[in-house]
């Protein structure tokens, strides 16, 4: 199951969006995540959402293989829709018993998901099409300007990658202590938040352990394959900008400004 | 002048107790004198705690001797000037193969090394294409680290050793987290760089794998019990006892059999049992 996330997962590839610099991706999410909160109309989404399944379309990333890793986060956005749908006050729609929903209600709840999903998705792109390296090595770069005030931009690439590589580790050590746990009798389950919140310490506390021992081996293998920071260190794959990163940036100029105009148009409802 | 030199090497760890005063605590390598020389193939076998770890780690300057020296093509590991060539000539891999690969995507983890080394990026592609095929994972190049077995793991883990171009790789028993065809696959792979003429000091605690070496050395509590072939070795049972350790599987038949001691591989017990069947 865990092998199966692909949220910050990368699908290889050798597509138009996978060969575009890593930086010019993460300032084109980064902007279509400002983009979508922007967006004030429905139109403003479907012009969203056309340009996302433009990039898909693309990238060649199978839209099977997207949406497989999202399950535990679209129950998340279906949570918040039904909190929005029925918290917020307004002209009644329809009314039952305690709960009532109203107009306001329906148009917020399903502005929120209609967001956050196409926020999810945008952001995973970036994961599916970028290899993590890129996308530290990118970071890197664009963090450069503040290494000048004293950013130590190498080791934050650094840590963001070592960290974007044991997260599948840790999550399958956390598996296993869970199951031990359990095989002792341990109950995660029952209870009210204070007791499950207690029953979380055993299972933390053995991370944490595991953590420090993970720490201290990398480090030595680190060491022992001639690390020796930032400096005098190249690249297998060095990015740098290309055609289509200047295509990739008209375009985004061109989709800002259609979103901005967006907002103008009469609503679809 | 052997590649590398060791000479009464002796490792004490400091003891720092909970008000921060340092007391020395036991000696973890007890003065050990050993040669290397290029192209061997050095199995170090002993008991756990016996300082077969930390012997590892002084051989490319992780651990700096207490007293003692360690040469490596003459040079001194306790010199800094030359550490990074040290550490460049001697690869190192590691037990835990998920806690030594510091890269998602198994190119980029391959390529670790040779980057630090600051090689030219067309170099690094060359080398890190040639290792992922030595070690039969070139397939594999951009698949996830963890989504692969131990035993691909640990090889993977090798192919970064061997991107550097090392003249020598440390094996801190390699095999020991593996299923058993992860295990035959790493000491092919092993056994297939030391006849490329790398330089190998495998640490194991399977005895069979002890067997595939040119040379045995045993450790117990920090000093080399016995340094010896291991057909020498496995007839010595007053030694492997001493040193508490087993005999591999096929040395531990012939034993019980009764047959001579020049049977060492599968090939020469068909050939006996068949002869005595006869
Ligand atoms: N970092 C350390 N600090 C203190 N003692 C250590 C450290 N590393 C190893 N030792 C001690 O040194 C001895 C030898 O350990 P090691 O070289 O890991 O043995 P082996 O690899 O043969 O099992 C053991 O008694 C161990 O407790
Ligand atoms: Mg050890």
């Amino acid at each position: 199951m865990i092998r199966d996330i692909t949220l910050g997962q990368y699908y290889p590839g050798d597509s138009p969006v996978h060969r575009l610099d890593a930086r010019t991706k993460i300032i084109g999410t980064l902007l279509y995540i400002i983009e979508l909160f922007i967006v004030n109309n429905y139109w403003g989404f479907v012009i969203a959402a056309a340009a996302l399944f433009a990039v898909i379309a693309l990238s060649r990333v199978p839209v099977k293989f997207i949406f497989r890793g999202l399950s535990a986060v679209f129950i998340i956005i279906a949570f918040t829709f039904l909190l929005n749908l029925f918290m917020v006050d307004g002209r009644v729609l329809w009314h039952w018993k305690f709960l009532t929903i109203t107009y306001e209600g329906l148009s917020r709840a399903c502005f929120m998901a209609i967001r956050l999903v196409l926020l999810i998705i945008g952001s995973s792109m970036m994961t599916l099409t970028t290899k993590p390296i890129e996308l530290t090595d990118g970071l890197e770069k664009l963090l450069k300007p503040f290494g000048l005030i004293g950013l130590p931009t190498h080791e934050i690439a650094l840590m963001m990658t070592i960290a974007l590589r044991f997260i599948p580790t840790l999550m399958e050590e956390t598996d296993k202590i869970i199951k031990a746990q359990e095989a002792r009798g341990a109950d995660f389950e029952s209870g009210n938040l204070l007791q499950r919140a207690k029953s979380l310490i055993p299972i933390l506390i053995p991370l944490f352990i595991s953590s420090f021992r993970i720490a201290q081996d990398l480090a030595l293998a680190m060491e022992a394959r001639c690390y020796h920071g930032g400096s005098g260190r190249t690249r297998m794959n060095e990015i740098h900008f290309g055609k289509g990163d200047v295509v990739a940036a008209i375009l985004m100029v061109i989709f800002l400004a259609v979103i901005i105009a967006s907002r103008f148009i009469p609503d679809l409802f | 002048m052997a590649f590398i030199e060791i000479r009464d090497l002796v490792v004490q760890f400091t003891r720092i107790s909970e008000d921060g005063s340092e007391t020395a605590g036991k000696k973890a390598i007890d003065g050990i004198d050993l040669d290397v020389e290029k192209g061997s193939f050095v199995a170090v076998i002993g008991m756990n705690g016996s300082g077969k770890s930390t012997l590892a780690k002084c051989l490319n300057g992780l651990i700096i001797p207490t007293s003692g020296k360690v040469l490596v093509d003459g040079m001194d590991t306790s010199d800094d000037s030359h550490i990074w060539d040290i550490r460049r000539r001697i690869g190192m891999v590691f037990q835990n193969p998920d806690n030594q690969i510091v890269s998602s995507i198994v190119e980029d983890d391959v390529a670790f090394g040779p980057e630090n080394l600051g090689i030219p990026p067309e170099e690094i592609r060359e080398r890190v294409d040639n290792a992922l095929k030595e070690v039969g994972m070139y397939e594999n190049r951009l698949k996830g680290a963890h989504m692969l077995s131990g035993g691909q793991k640990q090889r993977i883990a090798i192919a970064g050793a061997v991107a550097m171009k090392p003249q020598c790789i440390v094996f801190d028993e390699p095999t020991a987290m593996l299923d058993p065809k992860g295990r035959e696959s790493v000491m092919r792979i092993i056994r297939q760089l030391n006849s490329e003429g790398i330089t190998t000091i495998l640490i194991t605690h399977f005895m069979n794998e002890a067997a595939q070496a040119d040379r045995i050395v045993v450790l117990g509590k920090g000093k080399v019990l016995a340094d010896r072939t291991p057909d020498r070795l496995f007839s010595d049972m007053e030694l492997i006892d001493r040193a508490g350790l087993e005999l591999p599987p096929l040395i531990e038949l012939r034993e019980v059999l009764g047959l001579s001691d020049s049977i060492m591989t599968v090939e020469d017990m068909i050939s006996e049992l068949k002869k005595q069947c006869r």
